[in-house]
């Protein structure tokens, strides 16, 4: 179409071709990632699988990589978790309340957001240093299971604490405010109503901060797990060894035969996030369910 | 009509709650108790950071006792483990700039290309698959990527770059980028969002492409969130540990050659605590002055990227 | 918006506010200066102590900024329905919330005057909320039951009361009075929210039946109802009255008709005319009731 003073050349064609390019690339820049992520777990598992037999969950590790085995790893990785969820879940969730159902709006209250936003950012082998100093050093926990928990604890924190606020924030106000006006008090409206109706979004977070934790290396190197571990913690102050440490230990050996048991290691790892991931969507899907029926 | 209540629908007696209006439930001890439990344990978080500054500086004080800061900051070599001991943090920086530079490279366009395709163009679909996809791509423990950089990037690009070493800045950089991507792409895509659509919707009527709708408003709009997104990606990679440990070597230097071995701060963290260095020693006490340093630098950034985050939010 | 009279902007300001406006709970026509004064005559019978008293009532949200009620004086009859009408933000919602003290569940608000329940100053120094709003119910706008059982849901707030009784008959009997009982009788432990919005509403009133409060405010129960619903909660409303005092806050003027004994007309934040509500629709005393009664504006 011509227009008839003809001072505009619009080139509409060829810009519209232009930005279909420039859209070409943005989707294949959008599908690196995933592609990475598919060709990692290829890797992976074309390199561990051999290893991966039901021995290798049972064997404790061995300086030759035949006999060698996760079993000390995984059952300390499931201590770990297991007492990081026992400290950090209460203690995030408590915070999150108090800064959602108690704190008035005012500098304290921003000055507490602020603070756990900048903590999410903390590198973790800091956190690290800070279990060190203050667990295993300090409190004279030594390199024990409940000084690496404490440790994980601290880290994950800032993650059930913001994910429980959310959670909160998601709850109509409506609910609270009718459960008010039935003469409640505080805690019996929140135990009784903000708390249940806030549980699959707190579950979601924690089992998601649960997995941050049990994939973390470098604050367990911090507080000293990276021994060799022929036997299972029998309780929370013994050591321990878990899952990341071995994989990283096995990497950083040069035999290739190691860098498979690592990759049959990393096999194991991530078929428990996996797991985890999808409990957590299959919790929140029960719990959604359940708020809408009986 | 009667005025008084009709016996049948009436309580009786003694079930009827307590007319006296000034019996402390609100305040009672019990809610009040609650309330400060609470609020103690909200205080962890502070505490958290009180403590973590607390550590750094006291455990470095030591360090600092033994090692000139003209030292630290002007010496260019960091040799701990030699007997000619040197600790100028300038090496281990230099380490952790060159793969945070090589991670930006490779993160920043991409996660912000992924932002623009998910949150511009995605049917939803695609982007059912794409955001799981990049939030398992987070979810990917670092001592993984570590493998995968050690076990995958780095024989790759040897084939490429005849030479390569076995332990390189570049092979390092590239999965820290990778790890990082996930961030900037959900982060950005949360600052384009938020751009009112009307603005959009404006550059169309004037006969705008799609793409440089896109291009020349969107992202222009969300600049601020953007680059908050940056900040607080290449504040992770500065952070991030057990890929730089694994892939990215044991010699701290001063270079811009990302084909050499290098060390981190976070590296050199590491490698002095897996090891058997006793408590007390100047290299011992090293690792909390890097993690001061380390600190630091990542706080600052972190606080300027939420700053700007809450003024966007603010702002829309 | 149209101010016809230049005090009101005078008294915007929180510093004039105790100008002696009104009498009796009555406004005297400080907002109508062309309306003729009118003797004060008390619709029910003076002998009967009003239930609620509200005293010379400022509130202000936004630590201040916004002035929500102004000087507001009106005394509340016992087993009556008493409306709340006016346009909407003249304030109608904000002053039933301060009878329960529901507006402290919203920060940054400031009350200043008095309010009395059989007498009880309910924002005395040691007056507790808790047992304030026990004495005084609310339902909302929008029915909005919990997420639990319809037992669960009128069991609740009597749980929470420490209430001892039969909690079989206790929900049996507040379902009644709420005329939801026959609709659910059979289905008390399935989910409250598989009701109709009526039914959800009418379970929110017998929920706050439950805890046998005094007087019951209700904020618009009908407005987010169809027609069949929004009957069915009248007829309700109708009959809870001789057990109950309840002040509803409604913008549809018909509904106010139909079921209220005195109506109270806010606009601005401040009390215009408070009577009867035949005579306040039939014969209004000031000119803006009778402006919003018959539809001019609003």
């Amino acid at each position: 179409m011509e227009s008839s003073n003809g001072t505009f050349n619009l080139r509409r064609k060829r810009r519209k071709r232009l930005g279909m390019i420039l859209a070409g690339v943005l989707f294949l820049a959008t599908i690196f990632g995933v592609v990475v992520l598919v060709t990692l777990l290829v890797d992976v598992i074309t390199t561990g699988i051999s290893w991966l037999d039901g021995s290798f969950l049972t064997r404790f590790p061995s300086r030759n990589p035949e006999e060698a085995g996760i079993k000390s790893a995984l059952v300390g990785s499931l201590w770990l978790m297991g007492l990081t969820a026992l400290i950090s879940v209460p203690l995030g969730v408590a915070s999150a309340v108090y800064l959602e159902e108690y704190a008035k709006d005012g500098w304290f209250l921003r000055f507490i957001q602020i603070n756990i936003a900048n903590l999410a950012g903390v590198p973790s082998v800091v956190y690290g240093m800070l279990g060190l100093a203050l667990f295993v050093r300090f409190a004279g926990f030594e390199n024990s299971l409940l000084a690496g928990a404490l440790t994980l604890s601290l880290l994950i924190l800032p993650i059930i604490i913001i994910s429980t606020q959310e959670a909160l924030r998601g709850i109509p106000s409506g609910l609270r405010e009718s459960a008010y006006a039935l003469g409640a008090t505080r805690w019996q409206v929140i135990r009784s109503h903000v708390l249940p109706m806030a549980a699959p979004g707190i579950f979601t977070g924690v089992i998601l901060a649960s997995s941050r934790a049990i994939g973390e290396t470098a604050p367990l190197i911090l507080v000293g797990a990276l021994t060799f571990i022929p036997f299972l913690p029998r309780g929370a102050m013994d050591q321990f060894t878990a899952l990341p440490i071995q994989i990283f230990n096995w990497t950083a050996r040069p035999q290739d035969e190691f860098r498979s048991l690592a990759a049959a290691a990393i096999i194991v790892l991530m078929i428990l996030l996996f797991t985890m991931n999808l409990s957590a969507i299959l919790l929140r899907n029960y719990f959604e369910d359940r708020r809408a029926g009986a | 009509m009667s005025t008084e209540p009709s016996p049948t629908l009436d309580a009786p007696a003694d079930d009827r709650p307590q007319d006296d209006l000034t019996q402390q439930v609100y305040n009672s001890p019990k809610e009040r108790a609650i309330k400060y439990l609470l609020g103690a344990c909200a205080l962890v978080s502070v505490l958290t950071t009180i403590g973590i500054a607390a550590v750094l500086v006291i455990e470095s004080i030591p360090f600092f006792q033994n090692v000139a800061l003209a030292e630290f900051f002007g010496d260019t070599r960091w040799t701990p483990q030699f007997a000619n001991k040197h600790f100028g943090i300038w090496a281990l920086l230099s380490g952790t700039v060159l793969v945070t530079v090589i991670s930006a490279v490779v993160a920043l366009p991409i996660g912000l290309a992924s932002a623009i395709f998910i949150s511009e163009y995605a049917v939803p679909w695609m982007r059912q698959i794409l955001k799981p996809g990049l939030e398992l791509l987070a979810g990917v423990p670092t001592v993984v990527y570590g493998y995968f950089a050690l076990t995958f990037v780095t024989p790759l690009l040897q084939t490429f770059i005849p030479g390569l070493g076995v332990y390189n800045a570049l092979s390092g950089g590239i999965v820290v980028g990778i790890m990082i991507i996930p961030m900037v792409a959900s982060l950005s895509e949360d600052a384009l969002q938020a751009v009112p659509d009307s603005l959009g919707q404006a550059a169309y009527a004037l006969g705008a492409t799609k793409f440089e709708t896109v291009v020349r408003v969107d992202v222009p709009a969300a600049f601020s969130g953007i680059m908050a997104s940056f900040i607080l990606a290449v504040s992770r990679a500065i952070g991030e540990t057990m890929i730089v440990t694994l892939a990215a070597g044991a010699t701290p230097r001063m270079t811009l050659n990302p084909a050499e071995s290098i060390q981190t701060m976070t590296a050199f963290i590491v490698q002095v605590s897996k090891g058997d260095t006793p408590q007390g020693t100047i290299v011992y006490q090293s690792i909390f002055a890097v993690g001061l340093v380390l600190f630091l630098i990542t706080l600052v950034m972190n606080i300027i990227a939420n700053r700007i985050t809450l003024h966007y939010q603010e702002r829309y | 918006m149209s101010t016809d009279n230049p005090a009101d902007d005078a008294r915007l300001s929180p510093a004039s506010v105790d100008e002696p406006t009104f009498q009796n709970g009555r406004a005297d026509g400080a907002a109508d200066e062309d309306a003729p004064p009118v003797p004060n005559s008390k619709s029910s019978p003076s002998a009967v102590q009003p239930k609620v008293e509200i005293e010379d009532l400022d509130f202000w949200y936004d630590n201040g900024d916004t002035h929500a009620l102004q000087g507001i004086s009106m005394d509340i009859a016992p087993h009556q329905v008493t409306a709340l009408i006016g346009p909407s933000g003249c304030g109608k919602s904000t002053l039933l919330r301060c009878v329960n003290r529901m507006n402290e569940l919203i920060e940054n608000t400031v009350l200043e005057g008095g309010i009395h329940v059989d007498g009880q100053d309910i924002y005395a120094e040691d007056t507790d909320p808790v047992m304030v709003r026990r004495r005084v119910g609310m339902v909302f706008q929008e029915p909005n039951p919990f997420p639990k059982t319809i037992y669960k849901n009128v069991a609740w707030g009597a749980e929470v009361n420490g209430y001892t009784g039969d909690m079989d008959a206790l929900v049996e009997r507040s379902l009644r009075q709420a005329a939801l009982w026959d609709e659910v009788k059979d289905q008390l432990h399935s989910s409250a929210y598989n009701l109709s919005g009526g039914q959800q509403q009418r379970l929110c009133i017998a929920r706050t039946l439950a805890v046998h409060p005094d007087v019951v405010l209700m904020d618009e129960p009908a407005s987010a109802l169809d027609p069949i619903a929004t009957s069915k909660v009248e007829e309700t409303i109708t009959e809870l009255k001789q057990d109950y005092t309840i002040v509803i806050v409604t913008h549809n003027m018909q509904q106010a008709s139909r079921i209220s004994d005195e109506t109270a007309f806010l606009y601005m934040g401040r009390l215009v005319e408070m009577n009867p509500t035949d005579e306040l629709f039939t014969r209004p005393e000031k000119d803006r009731t009778e402006a919003y009664v018959t539809g001019r504006f609003g």
